[in-house]
């Protein structure tokens, strides 16, 4: 087993987060994991990505030049990776703020409304959990109450307050799988 | 036979290899008959600088490090950080601490840290061989102001006391000179002082040291004693620049 | 086995030095290696040690210097630019014979360069590091585990030789996170003793730290000294992994983060057919070439991977020189990551292999 993903937004979004729960969550799961972030200057308001790679065998090259799986947030993310894809890959798409298609009929394209779940969840910012608890359940290769002990640990001391309502965004992600 | 003068304890046998008529020796002995006198030499680590008292760690009877150029307040400050409890000082010209070395004198008095600066201008560079420094005089020739030194081109004469006296790390910032023997006696006092203050963790303490050079002033050591009276003394006014009051 | 934790390659040789017994960190702020300091900046003071943010690269690596003539373990960390800075005292803590440990997030340059991740100081950190007749211990780490363990190593080869110790890493490896334990915790309490520090001369002879000698036969005598160190290091602390030596046609020589995408362009080629094989230097100096010149008896091919435009490639050709094997080159540099297809692509040009 081995899944090479990125996670791409806009800064805020918390793209790095759904990452390093991924990363958290494989680790735990005594996979080997690596999660390399995007860093400098587009941190702030441009499109922030990490990469990550769970697999079963040592990992080499901590970078993907084509990834399994691509998670756009936002349309910015989804034009600068869609195209790296390996074919018989997936692309998750922010349905909530992305309307162009995809034009690849090589890859699977998910439309999770990330933001309009949020929303309704009275949360805006919860909608990377959404959009995790998606990824999870159809991926299946991570259960998903490993992750949602992963977010306790991975989640701020002054975040903690918003651990109910990331698990319950990480459940309807999951249910619309 | 009653000893009326000899080497102080904290000065090594080595013979100095200062120019006649300099007065590093004297400066030296200063510091070091305070060592004595405090009873610190065993718990006093000096740092030399790069100029002419690059060998101070050879006439200094304790431990000594060399540093680079006009790095020894950053020296200092990382034996400091490690040694709290001793007595850390720094030995500097003025083309060490008053050029080179601005940045790391200004920091190291900012920071209060608790260490003591011997800084000892004779406004040249002496050890390379009488250069301009930014403590050279107006109109005072050197062999890279052969004509003087220019306002326009190289600047005034810098004055490091009186920038540091308002740095609140800053303890006790003193101007002394060594060029007759009233103001040798305050000059020690104000050595001895500094060295106290450390002890008593009060912060950063400086004096000042106006110091002859007569090899690079072209001048016989007598008259340089009087060319540093009459021309640097209204410039570089003896005084105390800062002294930080109890509870400040 | 110590509990694994998900870490940031700088922060976890931050910690790494905390387990190092290293109690006393001077710095200044340089991108991609923020998050090291950062960290020490909390941790140190929680053991009862010292963090300072200098006022420069300069006072810092200066700092450093009269840290570790007072006997502590101590190190300071930067990246290409802030090296550069850090010369200086670089070579003042060589010639003093002080123990100190220096991390490089290598960054593109040259000058001002860019952020992202490249190893085009591999000369600087072997070579040409500052004026004198020196040189540090480099070591390569490839992964944020191995950074923790070299670091911890940094240390104690320091101690053990008395020189510095350069921890020679890129972007990359400071700013990703992987599984990492602390199996190994030393007491700052148990060190090794240091006579020769400078904490005061009580009921002793005063000790000095200098690196200044005016009289060039004792100078060259001091030099002479450094070289045995440096020849001592060479025969005893050569270190590498190697990778399907036993049955190549070619092979790829790389270290750090090179070497990981290396390892998978390895892996791409011999899904199609190509016999290659890996060397990965771990230190770099002193330099594996025992093991490539030996393996370059029966290897005509070699191919080295840098994130530079061809430093340590000269290594490479020095090492094969008396079996005549070639060396091929490829690199991207100023922040470029070169992709495990373009690797596979120089492999199949040279061809061979299948």
């Amino acid at each position: 087993m081995k899944k090479e993903m990125i996670f791409a937004g806009f800064g805020g979004q918390g793209v790095m987060l759904m990452g390093r729960l991924v990363a958290y969550s494989g680790m735990t799961e005594e996979y080997h994991v690596s999660w390399m972030p995007s860093y400098g200057p587009e941190m702030r308001g441009g499109t922030a990505n990490c990469t990550v790679i769970v697999s079963d065998k040592m990992i080499p090259s901590p970078l993907s030049s084509k990834p399994d799986i691509v998670v756009a947030m936002n349309l910015p993310s989804m034009l600068k990776f869609v195209d790296t894809i390996k074919p018989g890959g997936k692309i998750y798409v922010n349905k909530s703020l992305i309307n162009q298609e995809v034009e690849r009929d090589d890859i699977e394209v998910i439309k999770v409304p990330a933001n309009k779940i949020a929303n309704e969840l009275g949360e805006s910012r919860i909608a990377n959990m959404v959009m995790l608890g998606n990824i999870i359940c159809r991926e299946e290769f991570l259960p998903l109450d490993i992750v949602k002990t992963s977010l306790k640990e991975v989640l701020p001391p002054h975040r903690q307050n918003l651990l109910e309502i990331n698990n319950e965004a990480l459940d309807r992600g999951c249910a619309l799988a | 036979m009653q000893v009326v003068a000899k080497k102080p304890d904290s000065l090594t046998d080595k013979d100095f290899h200062y120019c006649p008529g300099c007065t590093h020796g004297i400066i030296h002995r200063l510091v070091a008959e305070v060592m004595d006198e405090l009873d610190i030499r065993e718990k006093t680590i000096g740092i030399a600088p790069v100029g002419c008292s690059v060998l101070a760690y050879e006439y200094f009877d304790c431990d000594m490090q060399e540093a680079s150029h006009g790095r020894a307040p950053a020296v200092a400050t990382g034996v400091k950080r490690v040694h709290p409890d001793k007595v850390v000082f720094t030995y500097q010209g003025d083309g060490d601490l008053a050029s080179i070395g601005t940045a790391e004198i200004v920091h190291a008095a900012n920071r209060g840290e608790n260490i003591t600066t011997i800084f000892v201008n004779n406004a040249i560079y002496g050890m390379t061989g009488g250069q301009m420094a930014p403590t050279t005089l107006l109109g005072q020739k050197t062999t890279t102001s052969p004509a003087g030194r220019k306002k326009d081109i190289a600047g005034s004469p810098i004055k490091i006391s009186e920038m540091l006296a308002v740095l609140d790390g800053a303890a006790y910032i003193e101007r002394v000179s060594v060029h007759d023997v009233k103001h040798i006696i305050k000059a020690k006092k104000a050595i001895k002082k500094a060295f106290k203050m450390q002890l008593e963790g009060k912060g950063f303490t400086m004096i000042e040291v106006l110091s002859t050079c007569p090899t690079n002033w072209g001048i016989e050591p007598v008259e340089a004693l009087k060319w540093l009276e009459e021309n640097m003394i209204p410039i570089y006014k003896p005084q105390v620049l800062k002294e930080a009051g109890e509870g400040e | 086995m110590a509990k694994k934790i998900l870490m940031k390659g700088n922060e976890a040789i931050a910690e790494a030095a905390v387990k190092a017994g290293c109690r006393y960190f001077f710095g200044y702020p340089i991108t991609p290696q923020n998050e090291l300091p950062a960290y020490l900046s909390w941790r140190l003071p929680e053991v009862g040690g010292v963090f300072l943010q200098a006022e420069s690269e300069v006072a810092a690596s200066n700092m450093v210097y009269g840290a570790a003539g007072a006997g502590a373990r101590v190190m300071t960390s930067s990246s290409s630019p802030g090296i550069s800075l850090k010369a200086e005292g670089i070579s003042y803590i060589a010639g003093a014979e002080l123990p100190a440990v220096i991390v490089n997030m290598m960054r593109g340059g040259p000058g001002l360069g860019g952020i992202q991740p490249a190893q085009s100081d591999y000369f600087q950190a072997t070579k040409g590091m500052a004026h004198g007749d020196f040189r540090l211990f480099v070591l390569a780490p490839s992964s944020v585990q191995e950074a923790v363990d070299l670091t911890i190593d940094a240390f104690e080869l320091a101690d053990k030789y008395r020189n510095p110790v350069l921890l020679l890493a890129d972007g990359m490896i400071g700013q990703m996170m992987e599984p990492v334990s602390f199996e190994r915790s030393i007491d700052p309490d148990d060190l090794p003793d240091k006579p020769w520090a400078t904490d005061g001369a009580e009921g002793r002879e005063k000790n000095i730290i200098n690196s200044l000698s005016l009289d060039p036969a004792e100078l060259e005598k001091h030099n002479q000294k450094l070289k045995e160190k440096y020849d001592q290091m060479e025969k005893e602390e050569v270190r590498y992994e190697t990778y399907y030596l036993d049955d190549a046609d070619i092979v790829i020589v790389a270290y750090g983060t090179s070497a990981r995408i290396s390892l998978s362009a390895m892996e791409l080629a011999r899904e199609e057919g190509y016999k290659v094989g890996l060397i990965r230097p771990i230190t770099l100096f002193p330099f594996p070439k025992e093991i490539i010149a030996k393996t370059s008896e029966k290897i005509d091919d070699f191919l080295t991977v840098e994130m530079s435009t061809g430093q340590m490639v000269e290594d490479v050709e020095l090492a094969v020189c008396a079996n005549n094997s070639s060396v091929h080159f490829y690199g991207r540099t100023g922040g470029m990551i070169p992709t495990p297809e373009e690797i596979l692509a120089e492999i199949k040009k040279i061809g061979g292999g299948k």
